[in-house]
């Protein structure tokens, strides 16, 4: 059979006009439709979902303090090669901004992000803004330097300095564990004892994909339950299984710590069974375990539904088919039915994991001290520390973990052999 | 069949019911020789994808007990049956490449590599599906899908295949080709095969026996041309071919013949009892629409009837008349197209003949 197209020739419609325009011209109209019909989702989802995103991420790295609160500084130190104690009109213009921040009381704003870096600068900063109003005439040198003695080292200078850049990675080095040496300038490990970040992103990915694995091992029999029994019982089935789903989270939460403390209705069954002593009950709340248990109840409908959805759309045709050739029922079920399974697997997996790795309210109540996850420490840096940008930073690793995940699964696994309940 | 030769398979007053409350196959009996080609032919829900299910081992049988080469076969899982069987939307593993699918049945049964590979090649080019092997059963088209799952149920080298409507998904051109195929496959393999479909010409074209099922009972169990030629009872006659039907009442009984009161007004007519009661009893008529002469002369044929010409339609080699007779406003009558044959038009009276051995009597 002869191509009727050889390469590089346009095919042209029945007006004479090509093909692919007039076919563009023909698409359009249903192309706006479309384009109306997700208007409203998507201008919801832009205010309340990308734009904060966005911002957030943008304070991660958004380093406006300095600079903008102590412009004439920042100017001064342009020039400076951070060798020796900077010069006369360097302290000349350090007065300016210290006064004009007394006065907008703007400038302890600086000293809270400086202090981030090296920890006295928030008290240096403000009590010599306070002090700096008595200052009238220069040589400003000796005075800023009798007013703390912070002001006399070369680190603080290269810490200032350093910060006078627009944008910063300082959020991100701190977000895994790593810092500025403020002597040298280098980019250093923390402390040991100060190393908290790196080991909670890998307790967060360890109990997700521990959580992941219960599920799917829990998950996996009740939705073959379901979707072979005939409907009038997978009805009943389906609603214990989404039960969850209707009680409020904290609801759960709370039953839980009823269900898991130490004098809870587990322990005293244990007890009362003789699995365990009084005297040593488990301790199944407030850490890891508690964490576990709780979330994988909450997370299981995630797994079930796109299992189940899945299953119910293999005929049991197959798996009489590999009996009919001779396979005993386990191999007809591993070799037949559970490949076919596998984009339920791969798409519960993905659901569950994102899930637990950004959950926060379950480990804040029941987690303890080694059951909380990196969004605890995402809320507290929100909450109580106030420090954004940190916040900012370990929230966009998050989302870039998250991202990379999925299209590692894209890749593998492909995205449109997912499906969702 | 004859005492000596064991029937491969044998249903012994199978009985099933799914819900307890209703029997879906009634008592159900059947010997399929070794090489022979059954069909089981019946309306949707007639029951015979159950019988065929109970044979395969997915359903248990209520009551009664299935043999295989004269074993009973209620308690032998279907893995261990041993039964070839292609299903009706083929079921192919789609997760496997066509030749995987084919050497999953060898490869389960521990074969070696070669020897798999081997088999698998020449399942494929016996239904010319030589270089087909890497495709998914997605890619292929539905008669390469069919012949596919042909194969596959074959490649293992069972005694006995079944196969449930495994061309109802194809067209029609199609589903011809694939019966000779199937047909050929089963002559040159000396397999036995039960097959089922609901297609009467099907069941015709490839069966050497047909059980038709009605209401989950064979109400006749026969070679194609004795089904067709002697319906033993009105579902069987209305159910294979065309048929017309007249309904009266039995006046008399003469050894094979009997003479039947036609209801619609339309006289006394000889017919073969085939079916009937004693005199007295409600009878149909069964009368084949080419058995019928047209325009003959009284004397040239048992039974003459007037009727009126209500419809014409021409259909090349023949010319399809519809007539109403004796109160039978469908009584279809075929006159050849042949030379110098009988010209009828619309609205005419002319006369409708038929011998009493094409006239069958049977239960109302
Ligand atoms: N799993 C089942 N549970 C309950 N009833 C069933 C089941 N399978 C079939 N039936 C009933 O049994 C009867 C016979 O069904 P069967 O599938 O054997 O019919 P069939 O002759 O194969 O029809 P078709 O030509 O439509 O395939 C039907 O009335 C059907 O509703
Ligand atoms: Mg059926």
């Amino acid at each position: 059979m002869a191509d009727n197209t050889t390469a590089g020739e346009v095919v042209l419609a029945a007006d004479g006009l090509p093909l692919k325009a007039s076919l563009n011209r023909a698409m359009r109209k249903s192309r706006r439709r479309a384009l109306f019909l997700v208007a409203p989702l998507f201008i919801f989802v832009l205010f309340s979902f990308l734009i904060p995103i966005f911002d957030m991420t943008m304070r991660s790295v958004d380093n406006w303090h300095v600079s903008t609160l102590m412009p004439e500084t920042t100017k001064a130190l342009e020039g400076w090669d951070g060798e020796a104690m900077p010069e006369e009109p360097v302290f000349a213009a350090l007065i300016l901004d210290l006064k004009a921040g007394a006065i907008s009381r703007e400038i302890g704003k600086v000293g809270t992000r400086l202090n981030y870096e090296k920890s006295g600068l928030r008290s240096m900063i403000t009590s010599s803004a306070r002090k700096s109003k008595k200052v009238t005439e220069g040589p400003y040198k000796p005075q800023v330097l009798k007013m703390h003695k912070r002001w006399k080292e070369l680190e603080t200078w290269k810490v200032i300095k350093r910060n006078t850049a627009p944008y910063t990675i300082g959020y991100y080095l701190n977000a895994v564990d790593m810092k500025y040496d403020n002597k040298t300038g280098d980019i250093v490990m923390q402390s040991e004892d100060r190393q908290i970040y790196t080991t909670l992103f890998i307790r967060t990915f360890a109990i997700s994909l521990a959580i992941t694995l219960i599920c799917v091992v829990l998950a996996y029999p009740i939705s073959y339950l379901l979707a072979t029994l005939p409907v009038r019982y997978s009805n009943l089935l389906m609603i214990f299984v989404l039960l969850p789903f209707w009680t409020s989270l904290l609801v759960r939460t709370t039953a839980w710590i009823a269900m898991l403390q130490s004098q809870g209705v587990l322990n005293d069954l244990f007890v009362f069974v003789g699995l365990v002593d009084d005297a040593d009950r488990l301790q199944l709340i407030h850490n890891l375990t508690g964490t576990i248990i709780a979330m994988t109840h909450i997370l299981l409908p995630f797994m079930v539904l796109p299992l189940f959805s899945v299953m119910k759309t293999i005929p049991p045709s197959y798996m009489r088919a590999a009996l009919s050739l001779g396979a005993n029922p386990v191999v007809a079920f591993v070799r037949v039915y559970m490949p076919q399974t596998l984009s339920g697997i791969g798409a519960g997996s993905i659901l569950v994991f994102i899930l637990s790795i950004g959950y926060y309210i379950t480990p804040a109540l029941v987690g303890g001290t080694d059951g909380t996850l990196i969004s605890n420490q995402i809320a507290y840096h929100m909450q109580s520390s106030l420090n954004w940008g940190l916040a900012g930073a370990l929230g966009a690793l998050l989302l870039f973990s998250v991202l990379a995940l999925y299209l590692i699964y894209n890749k593998i696994v492909g995205i449109d052999n997912m499906r969702l309940g | 069949m004859s005492e000596t030769t064991e029937p491969l398979v044998r249903f012994d007053s199978v009985q099933k019911s799914y819900d307890g409350e209703i029997l879906v196959v009634k008592d159900f009996n059947l010997d399929v020789a070794k090489g022979e080609f059954v069909t089981m032919l019946g309306p949707s829900g007639s029951g015979k994808t159950t019988c065929l299910m109970m044979l395969a081992g997915f359903e248990p049988a209520t009551h009664g007990e299935i043999y295989l080469e004269g074993v009973p076969i209620n308690n032998v899982p279907p893995h261990k049956r041993g039964i070839g069987m292609v299903f009706q939307n083929y079921a192919l593993f789609p997760h496997m490449t066509v030749a995987e699918n084919l050497a999953f049945p060898l490869e389960v049964r521990g074969l070696g590599k070669s020897e798999i590979s081997d088999k698998v090649n020449k399942a494929l080019d016996m239904v010319r599906l030589g270089g087909f092997g890497d495709r998914r059963p997605a890619q292929l088209s539905g008669g390469q899908q069919q012949r596919v799952a042909v194969s596959r149920a074959l490649v293992f080298e069972p005694s006995l295949v079944l196969m449930d409507e495994p061309l109802g998904a194809l067209d029609k051109n199609l589903r011809e080709e694939m019966q000779y195929e199937i047909k050929h496959i089963h002559e040159n393999l000396q397999v036995t095969m039960v097959y089922v479909t609901h297609d009467q010409s099907e069941a015709l074209t490839m069966s050497n026996r047909i059980a038709v099922f009605d209401d989950g009972i064979v109400q006749q169990l026969a070679p194609p041309s004795e089904l067709y030629e002697k319906p033993m009872n009105a579902f069987v006659a209305g159910f294979i071919g065309e048929n017309n039907r007249l309904y009266g009442e039995v006046k008399e009984i003469n050894g094979d013949y009997c003479q039947v009161e036609l209801e619609g007004g339309g006289g006394m007519v000889k017919a073969l009892a085939v079916n009937i009661g004693g005199v007295g009893s409600r009878t149909t008529l069964s009368l084949r629409p080419e058995r019928t002469t047209i325009g003959a002369a009284k004397e040239s044929s048992t039974n003459s009837l007037e009727a009126k010409v209500e419809e014409l339609i021409y259909l090349g080699d023949h010319i399809r008349s519809r007539v109403s007779l004796s109160g039978n406003d469908q009584f279809i009558v075929k006159v050849p197209n042949s030379h110098g044959h009988v010209h009828l038009k619309e609205g005419e009276t002319t006369q409708i003949g038929w011998e009493a051995d094409d006239c069958r009597a049977l239960d109302a």
